[in-house]
């Protein structure tokens, strides 16, 4: 910040993807220089007085909801929650015509999380307001890729060069796909690991290593980043039980112990204990799981200045 | 009478082109000469096609006419007209309609409307299952009573093997053909497009192409069991065509169609999530494009027709998971596959033939050739003219293609029907 040069052209955040290094750079470091309000006595600064910023969520959301209100107020801009329940979706209105009936009411920005891929794309197309995507689908989280990215920058100083491993159900999850495109984009070197049945075969093809076996995976990795299971996906199982998910796929203390010294192990909620970690870890001397929390609510504030406008 | 003079004359028996001059009189062609051997006779309509090629009229195999029931996606009429418009003098309407035409009543109907509108013939395809519920066989007596030309589920695969076996038992004692959509159901299950890098970049799921080879076998080993010929729709992948090529040097009677948008367009298309893309068989990769021009250049694919599938905003303006399968393709078929003959994949013969003449013979039609004495089915294709692709140069109902907003490179400027024009731009 304060650095004029640099600017943030972007009316919207649907993907990873979208973004250059330059711009994930000044993210980071628009984070981190905001990442001091939330440690006074009165977090709230000016910045976005008179903007209004609509959290629209139709599939449920603790974190990333609370993260993107307290951002918003933080930075003093007005929020309005929806979600699925209490909107017209019920009512059996169209995506679009929701989309058009927000943007009649003139919001700056929304925030819109949606059980398929793509909708937020579908709204963007519709609506004058930016648009910000806060999940959709199996497709990106790319927030969530943006505080994975400012926790692993804060923990080791730099991403390029890192050996980060991701475990769980690659192919259903939007984090995993945020996260992969974002580590390459920054130059880490990105190993997914999990059962077949959720690592798709075509993940090496987007650039990175499969190794099935995620006691294999995580050695000599500098960052772990491990996935919420799920038994089903729309209805069909992908494993026969979450119990034998974490006798085989769990990563426990003594897995860690094949990583490096300094490994942090990352996860981006909420954890199914004694399933994907082990207690001992989530808790452990190596996770940095909670601190993520903390970083998404400086990325959050970061993207929402940034996309209206930031210095200018 | 018409008088059809300078044209590029396409024998799709002799796999040639003649310069010759057309006389059509009575609704058939009733002589044929070289460039200006032939005077012209008086009263005649004189139509100049200097540059341009006069073929067959032509056939599409694979139409979705939306009527009865869905009208507000397209109707027997736009359907019809479009089809005209396209080239195309008659078409094979699927029966995935509101009711499904599982019966006499239905087929009778679309007959009936379809010579009301009095442009594009209309062979109606029934049902091969009551409601295509994949249950129970359909009336087949009753469907070719009425005027049915072939059956077949299309949109779904008949999963239950020992119900394709007296499927197509049944259907060859009527002369009805059997055309399958290959799917296998349960490996496809919630897929949205093909299964490869686009869709684990993407994060929609995939539909890998096995999930089509593996019926396309099941049909062929099936054909072989009962000796009883099939035709298999829409092929998109590589597979389908290398099992169809191994089927085919057994002496195994196997068909097979496909549409332009596989052998034109891959995967990448879908990126950012543009439901004009989706389509099933879902669009595949670039490898899988050109194993489909293999197949059409070695004869493994014998016919091209478009899966016509018109849709309305309400089934493409939504999320990819919730938009429609498919695309209309009636009116963007001649310039597709000229590409295939500038590219140098097809010999224009040859690509005329994939429409007209093989799709006619597979079907056991008369039709697809532009001899004497014969009914005057004639379309006249300018292969040179660029134009847009706009919502308003589309006369189906549907404007659901990938193509909006493309120029494209030759198309249809008349239709003649028996001897009448009906159709010119």
């Amino acid at each position: 910040m304060g650095d004029n040069l640099k600017e943030f052209r972007h009316k919207d955040l649907l993907g990873i993807g979208q973004l250059s290094v330059e711009d994930i750079e000044l993210i980071i470091e628009t984070a981190s220089s905001f990442k001091e309000i939330s440690t006074r006595d009165i977090k709230k600064v000016p910045t976005l007085r008179g903007k209004t910023i609509v959290n629209f969520f139709y599939e449920p959301s603790t974190r990333t909801k609370i993260s993107f209100e307290v951002a918003a107020k933080r930075l003093s801009a007005d929020t309005v929650s929806l979600t699925a329940s209490g909107s017209s979706m019920q009512k059996g209105e169209t995506l679009v015509d929701t989309a058009n009936n927000l943007q009649a009411m003139n919001p700056d920005l929304i925030v819109i999380r949606h059980s398929s891929s793509g909708a937020p794309h579908l709204i963007a197309r519709h609506v004058e307001a930016g648009v910000i995507n806060a999940g959709d689908g199996t497709n990106e989280h790319p927030t969530q890729a943006l505080l994975d990215l400012y926790t692993i920058w804060e923990k080791k100083g730099r991403i390029k060069g890192l050996e980060v491993a991701i475990i769980g159900d690659i192919e259903h999850s939007r984090v995993a796909r945020s996260d992969i495109l974002g580590l390459k984009k920054m130059g880490a070197n990105v190993t997914v690991s999990g059962p077949p049945t959720m690592v798709p075969r075509a993940m090496e093809e987007m650039g990175v290593k499969v190794v099935y076996d995620p006691k294999r995976a995580i050695v000599d990795k500098d960052v772990i980043i491990v996935l919420r299971i799920q038994l089903e996906r729309q209805g069909r199982r992908l494993i026969p039980s979450l119990r034998e998910y974490g006798r085989v796929f769990g990563i426990s203390p003594e897995d860690l112990e094949k990583a490096k010294p300094d490994v942090i192990l990352m996860h981006p909620g909420p954890i199914n204990r004694g399933v994907e970690l082990s207690p001992e870890v989530a808790d452990g001397p190596f996770s940095v799981i909670l601190e993520q929390v903390t970083n998404g609510v400086a990325i959050r504030m970061a993207v929402l200045y940034l996309l209206m406008g930031g210095a200018r | 009478m018409l008088f059809i003079k300078n044209g590029e004359v396409v024998d799709t028996k002799e796999g040639i082109i003649k310069h010759w001059d057309l006389f059509i009189r009575e609704g058939v062609i009733m002589a044929m000469a070289p460039w200006g051997e032939m005077e012209i006779p008086d009263g005649s309509k004189v139509i100049d096609a200097k540059g341009k090629i006069v073929a067959p009229g032509l056939l599409d195999m694979h139409v979705h006419l939306r009527e009865p029931g869905e009208e507000y996606k397209e109707t027997i009429e736009s359907g019809c007209k479009a089809a005209v418009a396209g080239g195309f003098v008659a078409v094979l309407s699927m029966p995935n309609t509101r009711p499904v035409n599982d019966n006499a009543s239905v087929t009778q109907y679309i007959i009936k409307r379809a010579e009301e509108v009095g442009l594009a013939k209309v062979y109606p395809v029934g049902a091969i299952t009551v409601g295509q519920k994949g249950e129970t066989l359909s009336e087949f007596g009753d469907l070719k009573t009425a005027g049915a030309i072939a059956v077949s589920d299309d949109g779904r695969c008949v999963m239950d093997s020992g119900l394709m076996r007296r499927a197509l038992e049944y259907a060859s004692f009527f002369g009805l053909k059997v055309i399958s959509h290959c799917e296998d159901v349960n490996l496809s299950f919630g897929g949205q497009i093909n299964e490869g890098v686009v869709s684990a970049h993407i994060g929609l799921k995939g539909i890998p192409p096995e999930a089509e080879e593996i019926m396309v076998f099941r049909e062929i080993s099936l054909s072989k069991l009962t000796g009883v010929p099939i035709h298999i729709a829409h092929v998109s992948s590589r597979g389908s065509v290398e099992i169809i090529r191994w089927a085919k040097s057994r002496g195994i009677l196997v068909t097979a169609e496909t549409a332009p948008h596989y052998f034109t367009l891959d995967h990448n298309e879908v990126m950012g999530f543009n439901t004009l893309a989706k389509v099933n068989p879902p669009l595949r990769t670039p490898k899988d494009v050109e194993a489909i021009q293999e197949g059409l250049k070695d004869g493994t694919i014998d016919a091209i027709a478009t899966d016509h599938a018109p849709h309305s905003v309400l089934e493409k303006e939504v999320e990819f998971d919730n938009a429609a399968f498919g695309m209309v393709g009636l009116e963007l078929a001649v310039p597709l596959v000229l590409n295939l003959v500038r590219n140098g994949v097809l010999s224009l013969p040859d690509a005329i033939r994939k429409m007209s003449l093989n799709p006619s013979k597979i079907l056991g039609l008369e039709g697809g050739v532009i001899e004497l004495h014969k009914r005057a089915d004639i379309c006249i294709i300018d292969p040179d003219v660029e134009w847009e692709v706009t919502p308003e140069e589309i006369y189906s109902k549907g404007k659901n293609t990938p193509f909006l907003g493309k120029v494209l490179k030759g198309r249809n400027l008349m239709t003649i029907m028996g001897g009448e024009v009906v159709f010119a731009r």
